[in-house]
Parts: C-alpha cells; sequence; structure tokens
C-alpha cells in the first residue's frame, strides 16, 4: 500500500505562548491537507473561537456550522465567525484540558476555489462548562494554491503551552 | 506584552519564533473587531428571533391555544 499520508511538520508551542501557529512554504506536491491541532489558549473564559486563514488572507472565507454544547443539550447552526474552525479552551477551563481539531483541505493547490471541513470538540471533564463540539463547511473564494496556513483566535489571544499543530499531507497515489 | 508567532518553514522543517510586527498586531486588532462586530450582530439577530416567537406565542396563548398546542404547530 502506498504511504500517502506524510506529516509535513509539527510545532509545538513554548512557554511564552504564541498568538499565531503560521505554516509557511507548504510543498504543493501533495493532493490535500490535514491539520490535527491539540490546543488550549489564554482567553479568560471556557472556550475560544479559533480561525484560519490562508496565504495571510483573512476575507473571502464563508461558513456553515453544526455545533452542540455539552453543558446544557442544545444544538444550532451558523455561518459565522468566517474562517473559523470551531472553539479551543480558554483559561477558565479545566486546568490541563485540550480541545482537538482537524481541518481538512482538499485541492489545495486547485485553481478553483477551496473548501474545508472541521470536526473540533473542547475536553474539560467537566459537566457544567459549555463546551463545544463543532463541524464546520468552509470556502475560502480564492484561486491560488494554497502554501500557507496560519492558525489564530478570537481577541488576538494566545495558544498555551503544549498547544500541538500537525500539518500532514495526503497524496491520492 | 509582547506577543509572538511561530512560523514553520515546511521546506525546511525550521521552526521560528518571531514577535509580531506592529502592522501584524494591528491586523489582529481589526480582525479581532470585525469578529466582535459579527459575533454582536448574529447574538442580536438571535435575540429578535427568541422574542418574535416569544410574542407570537403569548398571541396564541391569548387566542385560548394551550401550551401543548402551541408546542405541536412548532413541529
Amino acid at each position: 500500500m502506498a504511504n500517502t499520508y506524510e506529516a509535513i511538520a509539527t510545532v509545538t508551542v513554548g512557554s511564552g505562548g504564541a498568538a499565531n501557529i503560521d505554516f509557511q512554504s507548504i510543498p504543493a506536491t501533495y493532493t490535500d491537507l490535514v491539520i490535527k491541532l491539540s490546543s488550549r489558549t489564554d482567553r479568560v473564559a471556557t472556550n475560544a473561537d479559533c480561525f484560519i486563514k490562508f496565504n495571510n488572507d483573512a476575507s473571502n472565507l464563508t461558513l456553515k456550522k453544526l455545533y452542540g454544547a455539552g453543558g446544557a443539550a442544545s444544538t444550532g447552526s451558523s455561518s459565522s465567525p468566517a474562517g473559523g474552525i470551531g472553539t479551543s479552551n480558554g483559561s477558565t477551563n479545566t486546568t490541563s484540558a485540550f480541545a482537538n481539531t482537524e481541518i481538512y483541505i482538499p485541492n489545495y493547490t486547485s485553481s478553483n476555489n477551496k473548501s474545508y471541513s472541521v470536526d473540533a470538540v473542547q475536553e474539560s471533564n467537566d459537566a457544567s462548562a459549555p463546551i463545544y463540539a463543532t463541524l464546520i463547511g468552509g470556502l475560502w473564494s480564492n484561486s491560488s494554491a494554497i502554501n500557507r496556513v496560519t492558525l489564530y483566535i478570537e481577541e488576538s489571544k494566545n495558544w498555551v503551552q503544549y498547544s500541538t499543530a500537525t500539518l500532514y499531507g495526503i497524496k491520492n497515489s | 506584552m509582547t506577543q509572538h508567532k511561530l512560523v514553520v518553514d515546511c521546506s525546511t522543517g525550521v521552526t521560528t519564533e518571531v514577535e509580531l510586527t506592529a502592522e501584524e498586531v494591528a491586523q489582529m486588532q481589526a480582525d479581532a473587531q470585525a469578529y466582535a462586530d459579527a459575533k454582536a450582530a448574529e447574538d442580536a439577530a438571535l435575540e429578535a428571533k427568541a422574542e418574535a416567537k416569544a410574542s407570537a406565542q403569548a398571541k396564541l396563548a391569548a387566542l385560548g391555544l394551550t401550551a401543548e398546542e402551541i408546542a405541536a404547530l412548532g413541529k
């Protein structure tokens, strides 16, 4: 079986935190990209909305999402925030609990608009916290090949220490 | 507080911690404000929708519908 799933790069946030995780010079030699993110933020809340932008362009992004909150069972759908990739844990959430996120970006070198999908869930081990599970279908309306992916947080907050992101490339053969 | 970004050069695998430039900080603040504005608009729309629903339910109740009958209309 062909080895079609390769780790391109992994980054782990250090003690000082980081506002952005910025994958640059992404090779165009794969068919799809996947980002696996284990994260926590310093936003003073139980959760923080997180975002993606491509080629340093935060515009021309749209989405539809479905989400559920665990503290009191509920569901909803929304078309905002643009560029969203779901929620991560904030600083008031259970200590050392991290959120898990997977972002799939098919045909990232295509000259068509680029879609992306997200499966994100927070972890808290605390039934009282409003913990979100989110599914997202997103679109970046731009014909350029993606060579840069940036992950960041609402209110200009920081990813905290031990947050880890791995960028994978997937080949179709 | 000075903020940093982690730049991963995927062609070399090298990760560098870089201080955000003034331009990048300004862009982050603009993005954050745009997000806050969009979120506020969405919250206001949801609140207005909830208020309209409550108002409609109150009017139906005033016409004599039971709570069960009103709930059945929403299914």
